[in-house]
């Protein structure tokens, strides 16, 4: 009587994955189509990986993506450990204030928080292009970066920082040698969210973006009204990179365990 | 430690310019008149008004709210279930399941939503395959039913993970109690399991609804260009035809209808807690 639910709940979650996973295997193996259709398989050909790398299109928007991602990525890491320490430090209205703050382009629909920063450029005069978007980008990371470190950051015994002074470490020794390695995880976390948020990100990057600097979402986006096998190419090794990222990071804490294990 | 709090000082200016006047600039815009400069405001609220006088926007509107209300209804049936076998899996499966969940959402959502455009097609996968089982080719890219499942296809993993999260939070022995006392299966679960993960609901429901709303790229690719959103309204008065008063009169409306609508939901859960006790 119990082996009834157990198999129906098998075959759920195998249709459920099969669902989330068609359209990524769709993609992969049409990447590899001898012909120009998205529906019908032809033989077997690397033309779109040729296409893909000879396109100044896509290797551009390569370029900006990874670009825009590692400049956001390290600049809202060290921006965000340093402003949530502050945080942290800070009385409760200051607090609720900026947490209330952070959470507007958390909690907004994002293509308000784009057309807000479109507006804001245009105002200052700004040429839209690379530099608005890592600004905007930078904009939305750090709060991610600071909900990872906070936690870290409320578990820490209060007095740990006077602790280190009364025992001769100047403030910048406490910081750098005790606070941070004691809350590297969230900080580690919170670069990883950043990087992917960043390299994901479609809605403000398309807003606030111009001069023909694209990434790959919006070169997806503008490309999709035509025929173009290309693209998934270009997706999948996409794919194939966040996958093997994605793992990595599962792995490392179980390679550790098995290490200490050892 | 006192003074580590000035490490958060530049990071109020930073707010202050990249968050805060975004937003007021937004208000700003929404109740002037177009072709105003920074020494002449002229306050109106006939942005507003125009858009609720107009039966196309409105049409859009409630358009938009159906298909948004229809995600989260299927997310909430797709992914309750699957929350809670997940959540009663073997130990050993637990992880791996969370885990391939996970995945496609860290997979650019345009390029997955690109992928659909090629397997519903008229001449696509699923036709191919009626096709080979003698049917007739049935019409999907380009409807509403095709936005709906690309919108259930990016948000469902949301839904998933937060009730998931709270089903695993719940105490087990709440349900060895029930148990005891004489509680069957079905009532267990009533009475006990889907109250205490009612958290996790709201909140797939706000993380579902929400980019549901205001989602414009979805119904473009897959709706094509005749199905238009709210969010498509607001791209085209910021892209295309350049009228900003009127496109962030348009966004304050949306946002106002989502905060109405989240306070609607936590509203109801309460009641809903009320009535369980």
């Amino acid at each position: 009587m119990k082996e009834k639910p157990r198999i129906f709940s098998k075959l759920w979650m195998a249709v459920l994955l099969a669902f989330f996973y068609a359209p990524i295997l769709y993609i992969i193996v049409f990447s590899f189509n001898g012909n120009r259709s998205l529906t019908h398989l032809n033989g077997f050909s690397l033309q779109w990986y040729e296409k893909m790398f000879s396109s100044n299109d896509m290797m551009d928007a390569v370029f900006y993506t990874i670009a825009v991602a590692l400049i956001a990525t390290a600049v809202s890491t060290v921006v965000g450990t340093i402003s949530a320490i502050g945080l942290s430090k800070s009385n409760k209205v200051l607090k609720a204030t900026v947490e209330h703050i952070n959470d507007l382009p958390i909690m907004n629909p994002e293509i308000v928080t784009a057309i807000g920063l479109l507006m804001f450029f245009s105002a200052l005069g700004v040429k839209k292009g690379f530099l608005t978007m890592v600004l905007a980008h930078i904009m939305f990371c750090t709060p991610y970066v600071m909900l990872s470190v906070s936690p870290k950051l409320r578990s820490l015994d209060p007095n740990l920082a006077d602790a280190c002074m009364d025992l001769g470490a100047t403030p910048w020794q406490a910081l750098t040698k005790v606070i941070v390695p004691q809350i590297m995880p969230g900080i580690i976390s919170g670069a990883l969210i950043s990087f992917t948020m960043s390299f994901d990100d479609f809605i403000i990057s398309y807003f606030v973006t111009g001069n023909g600097v694209s990434n790959i979402s919006i070169l997806v986006y503008t490309m999709s009204k035509r025929v173009n096998p290309s693209i998934n190419a270009l997706s999948t090794i996409v794919i194939l990179l966040i996958t093997v990222v994605l793992l990595l990071i599962n792995m490392i804490p179980i390679l550790k365990e098995r290490k200490r294990v050892k | 430690m006192r003074h580590f709090k000035t490490m958060l000082y530049p990071y109020l200016v930073w707010i202050g310019v990249m968050i805060v006047v975004p937003m007021l600039m937004i208000v700003m815009y929404a109740i002037t008149q177009k072709g105003n400069d920074v020494t002449t405001f002229r306050f109106t609220l006939d942005n507003f008004a125009y858009f609720f006088s107009d039966a196309i926007f409105l049409d859009v509107l409630k358009r938009s709210l159906w298909i948004a209300i229809l995600t989260t209804i299927v997310c909430i049936l797709l992914g309750y279930p699957t929350a809670y076998f997940i959540a009663n899996a073997h130990p050993n499966w637990h992880m791996r399941m969370v885990l391939l969940v996970t995945i496609p959402t860290w997979i650019n959502m345009l390029v997955r939503t690109y992928a659909w455009m090629g397997i519903l097609q008229d001449d696509g996968i699923i036709n191919s395959f009626l096709g080979l089982l003698g049917l007739e080719p049935i019409k999907m890219l380009h409807t509403s039913f095709a936005v709906v499942l690309g919108m259930v296809y990016n948000f469902l993993p949301f839904m998933i993970l937060q009730i998931h999260t709270s089903l695993t939070k719940m105490d087990k022995s709440l349900l060895e109690a029930a148990n005891d006392l004489g509680a069957d299966r079905l009532q267990r679960f009533l009475r006990v399991t889907l109250p205490l993960s009612m958290p996790g609901v709201i909140s797939g429901i706000t993380l579902v609804f929400l980019p549901a709303v205001s989602s414009f790229f979805i119904p473009k690719l897959l709706g094509g260009g005749q199905f238009v959103l709210i969010g498509n309204v607001i791209e085209s008065q910021f892209l295309t035809s350049g009228n900003w008063n009127f496109g962030s009169a348009i966004s304050m409306i949306m946002a106002v209808i989502i905060m109405i609508s989240m306070y609607i939901t936590k509203k109801v859960d309460r009641n809903v807690d009320e009535r369980g006790v």
